[in-house]
């Protein structure tokens, strides 16, 4: 279908965008790189009175090292994340998972800051966030507000981001000494949204978690950072204690049925990449049935 | 603001400077405007890739960008690449290797390709999948499409 009539602005500056924000509430909507958004309004899901689109403000592009931080900028690509050395080097689960989201020609277009303000619980980048500890950093007319991953996904495609805000970067944590990370998903083809998926930063010393935070996703209304996980820092792990915090994870989860899977299907799986997780980074094949 | 807007871009190395409504996606300018018909549209949301053109030199869904994003830009079409000649052996290998059946999603899997081997020299078929998962194809069951890729992947590097 095709999207229905809306007006257009073409925002000069964050100033410009956050005034047509305040001028229209909750009728606008920021077109980003729009490979959410276009969708959305051409199935007739959405459709907004105006689009704001930010595509041309340059300060909003970019990524910056500084003091242990990386800043990124709303309007950076999936594309750019992919190539970018320094996510590469200070990041490297991002650019892990970023070669899982969506295809080529979609990456060109879409924007970090454009999926996590779209929030879908089954994209990989709010899961990251989660799993990284990064901020968010939203600026509207009053100033800016610093908001912690793990408070701004609220379900599905909601956000603590009020209507008059605009997403402009987040900040990540250059990744820590001797820290490892894993990400994979289950998807019905290559760069789909996936069925279940898991993104995992870790820090391992002696065969042991020091540190484990893992971001479930496609598993609810919104990634969930599971406290269950916690129960595997600093102890060693056994089959038994494998099985104990996997039946905790299914009481964090909250899947729900629809075409691809049903919800058992999602628990299943996540339960599947909780334990490829653990025996990937610490190196025990004998965790995973599929070696045993 | 919902009154057509002024653009400006390049089509196929062509100055193009005309209105267009906001609502106006590039697939449907190139087709309906330009009637560059190349570009075709499959589901309108991002998922099939029949839609793939060129935007500044990179691949995007054009069912997924408004024409009023275009302005200032160069948009590549198959027609460009076709009258150009560049991907003229990827059309042969396409047709030697019965690489298209009804023709629908030739278009984008010849952009999509195209993409791909001027990135990538050697793609091996597994890189060649990857690179084409956006593209649905649903006579040919994609093996003959990876043949021809990575035939003309090989005589490329042949005829250097």
């Amino acid at each position: 279908m095709k999207a229905s009539a809306f007006a257009y602005a073409r925002a000069t500056s964050i100033g410009n965008a956050l005034e047509l924000l305040a001028a229209h509430g909750d009728k606008a909507k920021v077109l980003s790189g729009g490979q959410s958004l276009m969708p959305a309004m051409n199935l007739r899901l959405i459709s907004p009175e105006l689009i704001v689109d930010i595509g041309e403000i340059g300060e909003l592009r970019g990524i910056a090292l500084k003091g242990g931080v990386l800043s990124i900028g709303a309007l950076t690509r999936h594309a750019d994340l992919l190539k970018s050395p320094e996510i590469a080097a200070h990041s490297p689960l991002l650019t892990t998972a970023v070669a899982h989201v969506a295809h080529p020609a979609i990456r060109n277009r879409g924007t970090i800051g454009g999926s996590l303000a779209h929030a879908d619980p089954a994209s990989e980048l709010p899961a990251c966030m989660l799993a990284l500890g990064a901020i968010i950093i939203a600026r509207g007319q009053a100033g800016e507000r610093r908001i912690p991953a793990k408070d701004f996904f609220r379900g599905i495609y909601e956000t603590a981001l009020s209507a008059d805000e605009l997403l402009v970067a987040v900040e990540l944590p250059v990744t820590r000494k001797n820290a490892s990370h894993f990400f994979d998903e289950f998807a019905r083809r290559q760069g789909d949204y996936a069925i279940a998926g898991l993104a995992a930063d870790a820090v391992v010393k002696d065969g042991a978690f020091t540190d484990l935070h893992l971001a479930f996703f496609a598993v609810g209304d919104r990634p969930v950072l599971s406290n269950a996980a916690c129960r595997l820092i600093n102890v060693v792990i056994t089959p038994a204690l494998m099985a104990d915090v996997s039946a905790a994870l299914d009481e964090e989860l909250n899947p729900h049925d629809d075409q691809q899977a049903t919800a058992s299907m999602r628990r299943h799986l996540a339960k599947v990449l909780l334990v490829r997780c653990v025996s990937t980074l610490l190196g025990r094949t004998d965790l995973d049935a599929r070696a045993a | 603001m919902t009154a057509p807007m002024p653009i400006s871009l390049q089509v196929n190395g062509e100055r193009v400077d005309t209105h267009v409504l906001p609502r106006l996606n590039l697939a449907d300018f190139l087709r309906e405007h330009l009637h560059l018909t190349g570009t075709h549209v499959g589901c309108e949301h991002g998922v099939c890739g029949a839609c793939t053109v060129r935007v500044n030199n990179e691949i995007v869904r054009a069912c997924l960008m408004l024409a009023v994003q275009t302005h200032g830009a160069s948009v590549q079409t198959i027609e460009g690449l076709s009258d150009s000649g560049e991907v003229a052996d990827l059309q042969a290998a396409f047709r030697d290797r019965n690489a298209l059946q009804c023709g629908y999603c030739t278009p984008g899997m010849l952009m999509a390709a195209q993409d791909l081997l001027r990135q990538q020299a050697e793609p091996d078929r597994e890189q060649i999948r990857e690179h084409l998962s956006g593209n649905y194809c649903r006579c040919t069951g994609y093996q003959a499409i990876v043949d021809a890729v990575e035939t003309t992947a090989r005589s490329r590097r042949e005829h250097k």
